[in-house]
């Protein structure tokens, strides 16, 4: 199969054959950071551009590994100190990146849709790095990817979301693709941190996380990020611990080789324990390093469709 | 000036005629509806094949004037309601200044006069500068020519101070046009409350903001004994409040606007901010309620609520963008698309609720082709298709939910005051 998107902006939009070509794309890619010469030519003479209207460490660098691994140049803009902060608008931005003869800009911003807009306005690539409470798609599929490592498929698997489902764009993600490749799916939240018809994705929902847990073989725990909604009603974070934190007591009586996901960085003491996030079952750190290559994935079939379509 | 207009079928609500009828205009009004009319006239037109009907009247337009001319003008909108059969737009208060006042309404009055191109009817404020702290002068706008009163875009929150507003309106022998929502449920919503918003990841917006409001306007309006109108009905619920106020005799009307019967929240999927307007669009449940309320009468009137953005305020991130859509040069034609064509409506039901029932809403003597009135007519070829483009869209703002389109029927001829206004 060939990838024909230049854009990567949700994992609703992708069937699960182009979902499996990334994974696939990902495990060549893999081996690339286990190299002493860590980088091979694909994306030489490339440009990304790093657009991030939110803060983030963990996303934007991983990405900027991954295109340079690629031998692609990258640039980072932060827009705190661009002409953003003037009143550019968005689409003005993305078309002066792309005047710049860039090819591939790679988007954090919090508003939903925004990546979605970028993308219809120009003709270079657009990956959307997070949009809003949108999707996240290189996170789920990095997720996805490290539970096929782990678990050696993903069909008939029982995986559990837990956390701020309402306001995630990870869960979102997560659930798009691991419903498109036949895992069955629970979300698991306090009633309030339910979006609305959720089910009509094909996930069930829970508010009890013992009783999940019980069945589950992997579990993706959000980080919880109180400060998100300042109208939405939240949790206290001592009752939301209680509830739903992943702790080993609450492991114990779970599957005992149950996978534990975290997107990273984690609240400790809030959506999991120490123990935990360090423990044996957690693959957190693993996640990271699978992030590279399958960011890897991603820039790489982009710029290939866009060049075939060229 | 006299205009004749020949072998077209005549529809005509008020008078209950659907036939193949002439029709002269002498001056600015229609002096004769007969067969074979064989007056002299300094315009003859060949309706053949034609549908003659009285000129567009829409009761919920943003003309922007004063305040916000980048968006639309005076000029501009009576330039797109030509194009689009609309011959009596009624003009929203909430420009800059509000109207709220004397001096702003005869500011408006006065622009009115020098630039639009079909009858404006002008809307005051319910309460000062639409803050619904306290109410404008209602008294002097009506006396000053206002048609309604309207804090549209925003409700009066305070259910005292709503209920003197009727019972001042009344007092004037004005009529009231509620639009309905609870801001502290509707809070920062920008899309329906469902599937789609959660897959979108937006914030949602609540049936309830809606139809609660209109259950409230409704009982306020009866404890005063006020006529009350009913803004851009977009949900089931409210429908059925409003019919169920009706049967109890309460003098309650109400309209809705094309988009809310030609589109669902499933526009929404691509996050195309041309789709984005306040109420949003709802659900397939509530079109389809929507519709029934057109075809048993409880929904009186279609009405654009033609709301002009600049493309800055549009091309932007969708939270971040005006809510609203252009609709003066597309809503005869979605309704004749949506309506017509399905069957839901015939030609005489379709005009009752473009022209006929408005106007009696408003109690002005337009929106009928009676001989001796006042000639605002329209003359559509029913059947003939057209691509909505941007480009030939004459409003100044081209935020329309229609664009890419292809409706049915095409405006030929608008005739206002009896002046050709518009020929294709």
């Amino acid at each position: 199969m060939l990838w024909t998107k230049k854009d990567l902006l949700g994992l609703e939009y992708l069937t699960s054959e182009e979902i499996g070509l990334i994974l696939e794309t990902a495990e060549s890619f893999k081996e690339v950071s286990t190299r002493e010469i860590k980088k091979v030519p694909a994306l030489r003479g490339k440009t990304a551009v790093n657009l991030f209207y939110e803060p983030s460490t963990r996303t934007r660098v991983s990405f900027e590994v991954a295109a340079k691994r690629l031998s692609a140049d990258v640039i980072n803009i932060a827009t705190e100190t661009s002409s953003v902060r003037k009143g550019e608008t968005l689409i003005d931005t993305g078309k002066n990146i792309q005047a710049l003869k860039a090819d591939i800009i790679i988007m954090r911003h919090n508003c939903s849709g925004a990546a979605n807009m970028l993308a219809r306005a120009l003709d270079i690539s657009v990956i959307n790095a997070g949009d809003g409470w949108h999707e996240h798609p290189t996170q789920a599929l990095l997720d996805i990817f490290t539970l096929k490592e782990k678990l050696g498929k993903i069909r008939d698997l029982n995986v559990a979301i837990v956390g701020d489902i309402a306001h995630s764009r990870v869960a979102r993600s997560n659930i798009w693709g691991l419903v498109k490749l036949g895992a069955n799916v629970t979300v698991c939240a306090p009633e309030m941190l339910l979006p609305v018809e959720i089910e009509k994705t094909g996930v069930k929902t829970s508010s009890n996380i013992d009783e999940v847990l019980k069945n589950s073989d992997a579990v993706n725990v959000l980080r919880m990020q109180f400060e998100r909604d300042e109208d939405a009603a939240f949790p206290e974070q001592l009752d939301y611990y209680k509830r739903f934190g992943i702790t080993e007591e609450r492991l114990a009586k779970a599957k005992k080789d149950i996978v534990v996901m975290h997107p990273g960085p984690i609240n400790r003491g809030i959506e999991m324990s120490s123990e935990v996030a360090d423990g044996k079952n957690s693959v957190i750190l693993e996640q990271v390093t699978n992030g590279i290559a399958v960011r890897m994935a991603v820039l790489f079939l982009v710029s290939q469709a866009r060049e075939s379509r060229e | 000036m006299s205009i004749l207009i020949k072998n077209g079928r005549l529809i005509d609500p008020a008078n209950k005629i659907d036939a193949l009828l002439d029709i002269l205009v002498e001056d600015n009004k229609i002096s004769q509806v007969a067969k074979d009319i064989k007056a002299r006239a300094d315009n003859i037109i060949d309706a053949t094949n034609k549908i003659i009907a009285p000129g567009v009247v829409d009761m919920h337009v943003h003309l922007r004037q004063p305040g916000r001319e980048d968006k639309e003008t005076v000029a501009t909108a009576t330039a797109a309601a030509a194009r689009g059969g609309v011959t009596t737009v009624l003009a929203m208060p909430n420009t800059n200044p509000a109207i709220d006042c004397t001096e702003s309404i005869e500011l408006l009055k006065g622009i009115i006069n020098k630039s639009a191109k079909v009858n404006v009817l002008v809307c005051g404020t319910i309460t000062k500068a639409r803050l619904g702290k306290e109410l404008s002068e209602i008294a002097a706008l009506k006396k000053n020519g206002a048609r309604a009163l309207s804090d549209d875009g925003c409700s009066v929150d305070n259910d005292d101070l709503m209920l003197e507003a009727f019972q001042k309106a009344k007092q004037s022998g004005i009529l009231t046009i509620c639009h309905c929502e609870d801001k502290k449920l509707s809070g920062k919503g920008v899309i329906n409350l469902g599937f789609n918003s959660t897959r979108l990841g937006l914030r949602g917006i609540l049936n309830e903001s809606e139809y609660k409001r209109v259950a409230r306007d409704i009982e306020l309006a009866e404890k005063a004994g006020a006529a009350i109108h009913i803004a851009h009905v977009s949900c089931r619920e409210s429908v059925e409040i409003i019919a169920k106020a009706k049967k109890k005799g309460i003098k309650v009307t109400c309209e809705t606007a094309p988009h809310y019967f030609a589109l669902t929240e499933d526009a929404l999927l691509g996050y195309d901010t041309n789709m984005k307007m306040n109420p949003p669009l709802r659900s397939q449940e509530d079109l389809t309620v929507i519709k029934q309320g057109l075809k048993d009468g409880t929904i009186d009137a279609i009405a654009s609520d033609h709301a002009p953005h600049t493309e800055n305020e549009k091309d932007i991130e969708f939270e971040r963008a005006e809510f609203g859509v252009v609709g003066l040069e597309t809503e005869l034609a979605v309704s004749i698309t949506e309506l017509i064509d399905s069957e839901l409506l015939d030609w005489t039901k379709l005009f009752e609720k473009l022209a006929f029932n408005p106007s009696t809403i408003l109690g002005i003597d337009r929106g009928s082709l009676s001989v001796g009135g006042v000639a605002d007519i329209v003359i559509i070829s029913g059947e003939k298709e057209w691509l909505v483009k941007k480009n030939e869209l004459v409003s100044k703002s081209k935020n329309s939910a229609f664009l890419g389109r292809t409706l049915k029927g095409v405006v030929d001829y608008t005739i206002c005051n009896g002046k050709l206004v518009y020929k294709k």
